[in-house]
């Protein structure tokens, strides 16, 4: 009987996970659940002895253990995937059992709590100031400021609200985080709690993430002894992305309409029940064990110019080596996508990477060079969100992920602001006219009489890619929240990358 | 409304009475427990928060989770985000659908998070990947 490690994380599960478990313990043999090691196109992984095998059937269980398998990858420590990153938010991943409070124990969980408390609120603060921590959600807020905000506001009340709507596709880390190590995240919270004087925590969760859920209810009641008085709950999102934008999400908290508020008043000021909340992402929040533990100088020695310490990156779509790889902030969008990532599944060329999520912008693989960092990508009208990377293959029609952008934005659109819920709509209308070649005819109203000032003509396929244009534009600088703001990267990006695509180089052949 | 279902709502109300923005937990447990969310719940849940049948309506028909009308057939949540459709799951909607043969909705859902081994999909809270045409058949036949 030998001891195999078999992870429980949704996304192994989803590849049969649970069959191979089970197949082992018929085999006689035991069977532990671990956290998942990220490396997901081995899933499911099979560690025996360091040793990993994988992807694994039922079927392949008597060769794993004779030893007569070819799905053997080594020792899975010093596979080039592992052994390249910089692990400090996921340094037990693969290695612990999620809801083991003796194997969090055993691998430094909680030192960074009894840190904080021995060294008092307004120092914890100043740590995480140092550290250099920016909001790994998206916006890139340093995070200790954020917490020095909540300190000095005076209100018998504050929160610690954990945002955990990952709803960005291609991004995963937050789940990671709440199924492989919840702990992290319930001490992350409790230190921020303790720091800013909150005793209340929630953590948005979103609905499709049940696995997730399951997990941290477990987690919360097993830990409610070690960080009281601090008290965490888990809230259950219901389908709606816009509750990934932290006032959506409060008002969601609240049991209402996920609209967004107007900003000021800063959620830091007014924010859960119009008090005092500190609202972090997942692996903001996981970060501060490590910071706290180890010190700020530990982690802000890692990164580049203002973007400090790591990122848990995530490799997705269609990516030979998909996964999560977390390393300093500067790695190059090339070495990450086809160094580590291996190229394409389908083994054709790549020729967009999305970074960021739905709102992020296509890079060309002319732009492989780019760092990853927080105004590198800025720079070039891009984000890197929440460290999503979707790869897409010579197959991808740009021109069609523009308009899904639109129509994503539509159907998600919180309403409020008008640059949003109704530009989104035109916004689909128009790259539908663009690839229909349909140009958009006079209506009734313009070919009155008294419309002196109509266009005359029908609009020619560049007059409808000017208009595209100014309506990114409007909604760009318009709009409310990220939601509508930033929709126009995917589809600004694409239409300048890949003109062709939309059948309207602006060339001879436009102009006809 | 029956007075078994009335009597249920009231305890889905109680069970969640003390909590700060008792709202959305109170739904989820009504939409898990009826299927969907009835002009006669959303009254009453009002009644019971002090708030109007409007707001309750405006929370209801925000959410995506939260249905008006009872499901009649068995759901599979097909993820059509980008990441998916990178991996391809658009060449695989129209097979779903005929698979479906109308007795199965195939609703799109917007990631499930296992974004480098789609095509994904979800039935209620099982999570399935790496699914090309005759997997996505074999679990639509399952449902049917």
């Amino acid at each position: 009987m030998v001891t195999v490690r078999i992870s429980d994380d949704a996304l192994a599960i989803a590849c049969g996970a649970d069959q191979v478990a089970a197949a082992f313990a018929r085999a006689g043999h035991a069977v532990e659940r671990v956290s998942s090691w990220g490396m997901q196109w081995l899933e499911p992984l099979v560690e025996i002895d360091g040793m990993g095998f994988g992807p694994a059937t039922a079927d392949d269980v008597a060769a794993i253990i004779d030893g007569s398998s070819p799905l053997g990858i080594g020792r899975i420590e010093d596979h080039p995937f592992i052994a390249g990153q910089q692990r400090l938010t996921f340094a037990r991943a693969g290695k612990t059992r999620p809801t083991s409070l003796e194997d969090y124990a055993a691998t430094g969980g909680w030192k960074g709590l009894e840190r904080a408390r021995a060294i008092g609120g307004a120092a914890t603060i100043e740590e995480v100031i140092a550290s250099g921590l920016r909001g790994r959600g998206g916006a890139g807020f340093p995070t200790g400021i954020k917490w020095r905000t909540v300190a000095g506001a005076a209100a018998a009340q504050k929160y610690i609200v954990c945002n955990a709507d990952e709803g960005d596709s291609a991004t995963f880390a937050d789940r990671m985080v709440m199924e492989g190590d919840p702990y992290m995240l319930i001490e992350g919270m409790a230190i921020a709690g303790f720091a800013v004087g909150a005793d209340k925590g929630y953590i948005y969760v979103r609905s499709e993430y049940p696995h997730a859920i399951a997990k941290l209810e477990t987690a919360i009641k097993a830990s409610a002894h070690i960080v009281a008085p601090f008290d965490v709950e888990v809230r259950v999102g219901a389908g709606a992305y816009v509750c990934g934008e932290e006032t959506s999400l409060l008002n969601s908290l609240e049991g209402k309409r996920g609209e967004v508020r107007a900003k000021p008043p800063i959620p830091a000021l007014e924010g859960l029940f119009g008090q005092p909340t500190i609202v972090n992402n997942v692996l903001s929040l996981a970060a501060v064990p490590y910071i706290m533990a180890e010190g700020a100088k530990a982690y802000a020695d890692y990164g580049m110019g203002r973007s400090r310490g790591t990122m848990p990156i995530q490799l997705a779509g269609n990516i030979k080596h998909g996964g999560l790889y977390e390393t300093a902030f500067g790695i190059s969008l090339g070495a990450l996508v086809n160094e580590i990532g291996g190229g394409t599944q389908s083994g054709r060329p790549i020729k967009a990477v999305q970074v960021g999520g739905p709102l992020g912008a296509y890079l060309h693989p002319d732009q492989f060079e780019i760092p990853f960092d927080y105004e590198a990508y800025a720079a070039v009208d891009a984000l890197i969100g929440h460290g999503g990377i979707t790869v897409f293959d010579d197959t991808a029609d740009m021109a069609g992920m523009a308009r899904f952008a639109m129509e994503f934005c539509a159907v998600e659109s919180c309403g409020k602001c008008t640059p949003c819920r109704i530009g989104s709509i035109r916004g689909r209308e128009l790259i539908e006219r663009i690839l229909d070649r349909a140009p958009r005819r006079r209506d009734v109203v313009e070919t009155l009489p008294q419309m002196h000032n109509a266009k005359t003509a029908p609009r020619a396929l560049e007059d409808e890619i000017a208009l595209l244009e100014d309506l990114c534009e409007t909604m760009k600088f318009g709009s409310l929240c990220a939601l509508g703001g930033f929709t126009p990267y995917p589809v600004m990006s694409a239409l300048k990358h890949w003109p062709e695509d939309f059948g309207a180089v602006r060339t001879a052949e436009a102009a006809e | 409304m029956v007075h078994g279902a009335q009597s249920g709502l009231d305890e889905i109300v109680a069970r969640h009475a003390g909590r700060e923005g008792p709202l959305l937990p109170i739904l989820h447990d009504v939409q898990a427990e009826y299927g969907y969310v009835s002009e006669d719940a959303k009254r009453h849940i009002a009644s019971a928060l002090n708030l109007s049948r409007a707001d309750v309506h405006g929370v209801v028909s925000f959410y995506h989770d939260f249905r008006d009308e009872k499901a009649h057939q068995p759901v599979l949540k097909l993820c059509r985000a980008e990441a998916c459709q990178a991996r391809g799951v658009e060449a695989l909607v129209a097979g779903a659908e005929a698979a479906a043969e109308g007795r199965v909705t195939i609703e799109p859902v917007y990631c499930l998070g296992l974004c480098s081994v789609g095509p994904n999909a979800m039935i209620g809270s099982s999570v399935h990947a790496r699914l090309d045409g005759p997997k996505l058949d074999a679990l639509i036949k399952g449902l049917a």
